[in-house]
């Protein structure tokens, strides 16, 4: 049984279909060789790409885990709707991991002080997920990072290994090869999955636009109040007030990642289709973090350091 | 590292950089390439010359890369391999430490770039980028002509078996783009991938730091015409027939997750329990091997047991023919009792000829924990794994000579066959017939450690 050659190419996966199997491939192998795994879901479009590959890997039978949010407390009211609504159509359970119980029971102090500019729950979150890993006792977390977003992302694995403390050591990671995952872990070990891994941000946008998947209403432009701050517009709300010389403006604005709402900036944008936004994506000449995201622009190693005390 | 030559592309050059990247095709393939080369051969000046060549390199991308070249070499040039150099280490000592993943997409081809360090002491992570890769560039310092490295880059392709291999003749600047140098160059790798039987080899004279002949061709001496024999780097890599290289004959479908809705394994409160999944079963996994179609005579092995494919299912719908490396589920006609490390394969298949109790493979051995003979490992093949005993260690390849020599053990880095014993049968092919069923990779039972990758003769 063979098929003509000149027939393979057509037969031939599309980039984004290849992409597609990996990720399923994947999840289904974490399913099979972890105890208690659970999926990342935060509302965001990298994570909502994750609940249509889970759908892909496991329909018609349930998700073999429950979504889990690390909230912290300072969210757009348009995601969190989501967010909940999402869930409740696909069935799943969702818990809410809140970066507030961890405040109050006096576990973290809070990094987000109303009267400090670019003071956020990002550190904090770590210590939230961490404790809901332990509470749960989940084994295995799938996120949506990909290797695309940033320099040190690049070396990591699709398995990758953190110790008890969540700690990522980039220095002893497991070779991986071929398809061949080991999710073997030692104890006080779990794994951080990362399913699209090898995706690009342009990839997600056009595979949320050829599945036709929804997005919270904060990816396409609107009209919101913004501050301008070193550069990045960042949404006024009750947990992020103008100072002292500035400005409240108002414009149209998207979002190209949804992160807590004090550090995660907007675009000026008047693209209100996805397919605008996919064009306007496509023809952008700075990477999704530096546009938007406070935290990571630090340091040229803000990213390793952060990883390899926890974070996702 | 050296300081940056005095060529590299100013700052104020690079900043205005040309128009952004066009839309790519959504029906782009996907090409999978490692890079491979002795350190300072210029593996990270040249991917870094793709991307930004092809206008993959974003602004504050550059803004960074700049800050760093300043901080660096001091002001004026722009060091493209700190694009790729993402670890604080590698940073700091100029060097590529592990595996980076790049990617970039022109015309309706997308590239997973992986760049692999070259030391002797990094070969299992050159064995690791090469196993999924389809195309290997092996880079060559024109001043050097062909080294051991070259020798062992271009082995080490051959022996995971990749079969398009590109020489890329780097630094043809600092030779005054001699064609001499080349020729001796292009005679000597294409006669070492003729011996290793590499099916499709390129040799392709470049200047990663110039930017000659990678993206855009540039001034090139009248040797290397402007012709379809004679194409840049990128035009190689986008013309560079992959599809067939897929097993299309011998179908194998390793048997990954059972999907039943109405089972007692599985949860599924409310909706998902339905009367008309009570009978669900469905068979999912990624195809290994071969073309799946309905109405495909099968039997499942190690079992044994025949039956008839029903349905090819995918949350998109049902295909017609499902092929390697596509994820789907697959339906049987008969109710047969069908299990994960389960392999599916056509009716004529000769069993025995594909059942696996002991076998020989060529294996990288990646662990400080040397390889002795008698020692047990956890086997991962496909989705079946299995208690394995090493016997014997057959021989150990010397990386200097690439001569096989008796050893009674393999260190880290080491490349050698061995012989295994398994507890459980294994459905299996020779790694060159079938690379998704012919490797596997060793686990060390204590520390869960992945200790060896291995292929199978
Ligand atoms: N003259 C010249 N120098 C080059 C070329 N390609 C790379 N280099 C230089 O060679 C050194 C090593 O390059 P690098 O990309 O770090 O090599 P790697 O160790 O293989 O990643 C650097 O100083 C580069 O600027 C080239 O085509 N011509
Ligand atoms: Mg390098």
């Amino acid at each position: 049984m063979t098929i003509d050659p000149a027939d393979a190419r057509s037969a031939g996966l599309s980039k984004l279909r290849a992409l597609e199997s990996e990720a399923i491939h994947v999840m289904r192998e974490v399913a099979s060789e972890l105890e208690r795994p659970a999926l990342l879901f935060s509302g965001g479009k990298d994570s909502i790409v994750l609940l249509r590959l889970a759908e892909k890997a496991f329909r018609p039978g349930r998700f073999p885990f429950p979504l889990v949010h690390v909230d912290t407390g300072h969210n757009f009211d348009e995601v969190v709707e989501y967010r909940d609504r999402r869930a409740a159509e696909l069935g799943e359970r969702l818990i809410v991991a809140k970066v507030q119980d961890t405040i109050d029971q006096g576990r973290v102090q809070d990094g987000y002080d109303p009267s400090k500019q670019g003071s956020s729950r990002n550190q904090q979150q770590t210590q939230t997920l961490l404790d809901a890993i332990e509470e749960h006792e989940f084994d295995a977390c799938f996120g949506g990072a990909r290797r695309d977003e940033e320099r040190a992302r690049a070396k990591e694995r699709i398995f990758s290994f953190r110790d008890d403390f969540g700690g990522w050591d980039p220095k002893n990671q497991r070779p991986e090869l071929w398809n061949l995952y080991n999710g073997r872990l030692r104890k006080g070990e779990n794994v951080r999955v990362f399913p699209i891994s090898n995706w690009t941000e342009l990839d997600v946008w056009q595979y949320i636009e050829e599945e036709r998947l929804e997005l919270p209403s904060i990816y396409f432009a609107h009209e919101r109040e913004v501050v301008r701050r070193n550069g990045m517009l960042y949404a006024v709300s009750p947990f992020l007030q103008p100072q002292d010389g500035e400005t409240v403006e108002t414009l149209s604005v998207r979002y190209r990642t949804v992160g807590d709402l004090t550090i995660t900036g907007a675009v000026e944008s008047t693209a209100s289709t996805l397919q605008d936004v996919v064009t306007e994506i496509a023809a952008t000449r700075i990477t999704e973090r530096g546009e938007t995201r406070a935290d990571d622009r630090v340091s040229e190693a803000a990213m390793e350091d952060r990883k390899a005390q926890g974070y996702f | 590292m050296s300081a940056a030559p005095d060529h590299a592309p100013s700052a104020s050059l690079l900043a205005e950089a040309g128009d952004p990247a066009g839309m790519p095709a959504l029906r782009a393939d996907l090409l999978r390439v490692a890079t491979a080369g002795s350190v300072d051969d210029g593996k990270s000046t040249l991917i870094g010359r793709l991307l930004y060549d092809s206008k993959q390199v974003l602004a504050d991308q550059l803004e960074q890369v700049e800050q760093a070249s300043v901080r660096r070499h001091g002001a004026g040039a722009v060091d493209l391999s700190l694009l790729t150099d993402g670890l604080r280490a590698e940073r700091e000592q100029g060097i590529t430490i592990d595996v980076a993943y790049r990617y970039f997409t022109t015309g309706d081809r997308s590239f997973i770039l992986a760049d692999t360090p070259g030391h002797v002491q990094y070969t299992r992570n050159m064995v690791t980028g090469a196993s999924t890769a389809d195309l290997v560039i092996v880079l060559v310092d024109a001043r050097q002509g062909v080294i051991e490295q070259t020798r062992r880059h271009t082995f080490i392709a051959s022996l995971l078996g990749v079969r398009h291999v590109t020489f890329a003749v780097n630094k043809m600047d600092l030779v005054d783009w001699d064609e001499d140098v080349f020729r001796a160059i292009e005679t000597e790798t294409t006669r070492i991938s003729t011996q290793l039987g590499i099916p499709d080899i390129h040799v392709i004279p470049i200047s990663a730091l110039q930017g000659q002949n990678v993206v855009d061709r540039g001034e090139l001496p009248a040797w290397y015409p402007e012709d379809d024999d004679h194409p840049t780097l990128l035009r190689h890599l986008q013309t560079v027939e992959v599809s067939t290289d897929r097993n299309l004959t011998d179908l194998r479908f390793p048997v990954q997750w059972v999907i039943r809705p109405g089972a007692a394994g599985d949860t599924s409160g409310g909706r998902w329990d339905a009367d008309d999944l009570h009978d669900y079963r469905g068979y999912a996994g990624q195809v290994a091997g071969g073309v799946l179609r309905p109405g495909d005579e099968v039997q499942v092995l190690p079992s044994g047991v025949r039956s008839r494919v029903r349905r090819i299912e995918t949350l998109d719908g049902d295909l017609d023919v499902a092929t390697a490396p596509q994820s789907v589920t697959v339906h049987l006609e008969d109710d047969v009792d069908v299990s994960r490390g389960d392999v599916i394969v056509g009716a004529d298949e000769d069993a025995e000829a594909i059942t696996f109790r002991e076998l020989e493979a060529d294996v990288c051995w990646m662990s400080d924990r040397a390889l002795r003979p008698g020692a047990r490992y956890l086997l991962k093949h496909t989705t079946t794994t299995t208690v394995a005993k090493v016997d014997a260690v057959l021989d150990r390849l010397d990386l200097h000579t690439l001569e096989r020599e008796d050893a009674d053990g393999l260190e880290l880095n080491d490349i050698g066959r061995v012989r295994i014993r398994l507890k459980r049968p294994l459905v299996a092919d020779p790694y060159l017939r079938d690379r998704a069923t012919g490797a596997f990779i060793l686990i060390d039972e204590g520390t869960n450690d992945t200790v060896a990758g291995g292929m199978i003769r």
